[in-house]
């Protein structure tokens, strides 16, 4: 795609306005690193002061700004765009290249220098080395203000993750102050149960909130030490044991041997309670969770099948996102804070790993993560995108 | 305990907020049937008229509440319905801003913004269902 770079060219000689012109006019300017064309639209001004009043009603990106000039000088323009804070990538352009200019003009913010006379080759290579500066500005323009956007939404999902829970709390509550003669002893169960699974599932958001936040900012220290993934992985089936004991669901691991490799411990724990919990949650009574650990050639695969509600293709796509918690008639009755995912997945990726999902809607899903064990110990990828 | 004169539907996929307006309605005097979702709903209309229906706007799809309501005043438009939706608090958007069209649409009898507190929405019920 060819963009458009507008430059305003300011000389008081009409040959020098001219000839700069014709040189830039057919000029394109192609960067494959930044996947951009750029070619010039020109306007000219003969003075300072109309080229102020150019600069307004054109807005250049560039301007080509003479320092000899008639009525005021090309410093005195460069001195007004500061004032004004207008932001525009300036060159001066001077007869003689005195140091004294270029030093003042620097410190007004000038981009680059010309000295007269150039030739046309002098020209272009001036004014691609502008362009270049002006689309790399840009791009970071775009990347704060995207990375800007990512860390609203994630704000504002989470202050509604939060406030449902009290706004749920808050009316048990009232309930109970407003109504306490006309309650069933029933009711009253309802209304202590339900207010501690939404006080419980709001714990968990906070510490989910907390593990995501560790793990962006990279400021825990990981302890990567010898561990043996099966002998963590009994640890954490025993923790969900009890909720897949109520709902009768069978937990199946059959290890062959030991899976010995180089990690944070706390982190294959979050990783295995996640796929585990879920596994347990999304399942149906009476099911199964068979979880498998195993080195096949250079990684090393941890794989969770359930028997549970399973998902859609739709609903497999926007699963990994951050809140996003798969809404249906099954999963209702279901707590999460809908980070468990998303977290799981940004750490296989400090282990140069992946994690991806099967699924069949109705008889279950399997949630695999290969984890990478020789080049782990590059903490560096956590603290990429914070958000 | 007597048998309640007035039966109200409520409608809503939030289960704490159903829960909830279950408990006061029963309080209040009222039978309460709960539907979780506009699946639900549909059945429950079919097993029985009940004398006023509750709903939230926004469940499954994003305008289940309305689709609903206007089905329901399509079969029965005897039945009063009040909506209750959280746009407002997540969107800023007002229902009072709607056009006159899409007031004579949506034909609710009443729209409540969430939160809502539980006696105005028996003050909307009272004002409804006279008798009640």
């Amino acid at each position: 795609m060819t963009e458009t770079m507008r430059v305003l060219i300011v000389d008081d000689e009409p040959g020098m306005r001219l000839a700069t012109e014709r040189t830039l006019r057919q000029f394109q300017v192609d960067f494959p690193d930044l996947e951009a064309k750029l070619g010039f639209d020109l306007r000219q001004a003969a003075s300072g002061e109309e080229g102020l009043e150019v600069i307004q009603s054109f807005r250049p990106q560039l301007l080509l700004l003479d320092h000899k000039l008639p009525g005021m000088s090309g410093l005195d323009v460069l001195d007004r765009i500061v004032e004004q804070k207008i932001e525009l990538l300036t060159v001066m352009i001077t007869a003689y290249a005195s140091l004294e200019t270029a030093i003042r003009a620097t410190k007004l913010g000038a981009f680059d220098f010309l000295a007269k006379p150039f030739t046309p080759e002098e020209l272009r290579m001036t004014v691609r080395k502008a362009a270049h500066h002006h689309l790399l500005q840009r791009r970071a323009d775009e990347l704060a203000r995207e990375k800007r956007q990512i860390r609203f939404q994630f704000l504002s999902v989470l202050a509604h993750e939060l406030k449902a829970p009290i706004a749920a709390i808050e009316g048990y509550l009232c309930l109970l102050k407003d109504l306490p003669a006309g309650m069933e002893p029933q009711q009253f169960a309802q209304v202590i149960d339900r207010s501690l699974l939404r006080l419980e599932g709001m714990r968990k958001l906070i510490f989910d909130l907390l593990d995501l936040t560790r793990i962006e900012s990279g400021q825990k220290k990981r302890e990567l030490a010898e561990h043996d993934l099966v002998a963590i992985a009994r640890l954490c089936l025993e923790t969900v044991q009890p909720s897949a004991a109520v709902r009768r669901i069978e937990l199946v691991f059959e290890p062959i041997g030991p899976v010995v490799m180089t990690a944070d411990r706390g982190e294959i724990e979050i990783i295995l309670n996640n796929l585990l919990s879920n596994a347990v949650k999304y399942n149906r009574d009476d099911g199964r969770v068979t979880l498998t650990i195993a080195r096949e050639a250079d990684r090393i695969w941890i794989r969770v099948t359930d028997t549970g509600i399973g998902m859609t293709p739709e609903e497999v796509g926007r699963l990994f996102g951050e809140f996003v918690r798969i809404k249906n008639e099954q999963t209702r009755m279901i707590l999460g804070s809908g980070l468990g995912l998303s977290i799981v997945r940004r750490l296989a990726h400090l282990y140069g790993g992946e994690v991806s999902v099967d699924s069949t809607p109705g008889e279950g899903s399997t949630f695999s993560v290969w984890l990478a064990p020789a080049d782990c110990c590059d903490a560096k990828t956590a603290t990429e995108p914070a958000v | 305990m007597q048998q309640p004169k007035h039966t109200i539907l409520v409608i809503d996929d939030d289960i704490d907020f159903a829960q909830q307006l279950q408990i006061s309605l029963k309080a209040a005097g009222f039978g309460v049937r709960i539907a979780f979702g506009e699946q639900e709903a549909e059945q429950a209309l079919r097993e029985g008229r009940p004398d006023l229906v509750i709903s939230d706007l926004m469940m499954e799809h994003m305008d289940g509440g309305f689709v609903l309501c206007h089905r329901i005043k399509q079969q029965d438009p005897t039945i009063p319905v009040i909506l209750t939706t959280a746009v407002t608090s997540a969107t800023g958007m007002r229902f009072d801003t709607i056009s006159a069209d899409e007031r004579a649409w949506v034909k609710a009898d009443a729209i409540l913004a969430k939160p809502v507190r539980f006696e105005q929405i028996i003050r909307e019920i009272r004002r409804l269902l006279p008798e009640a």
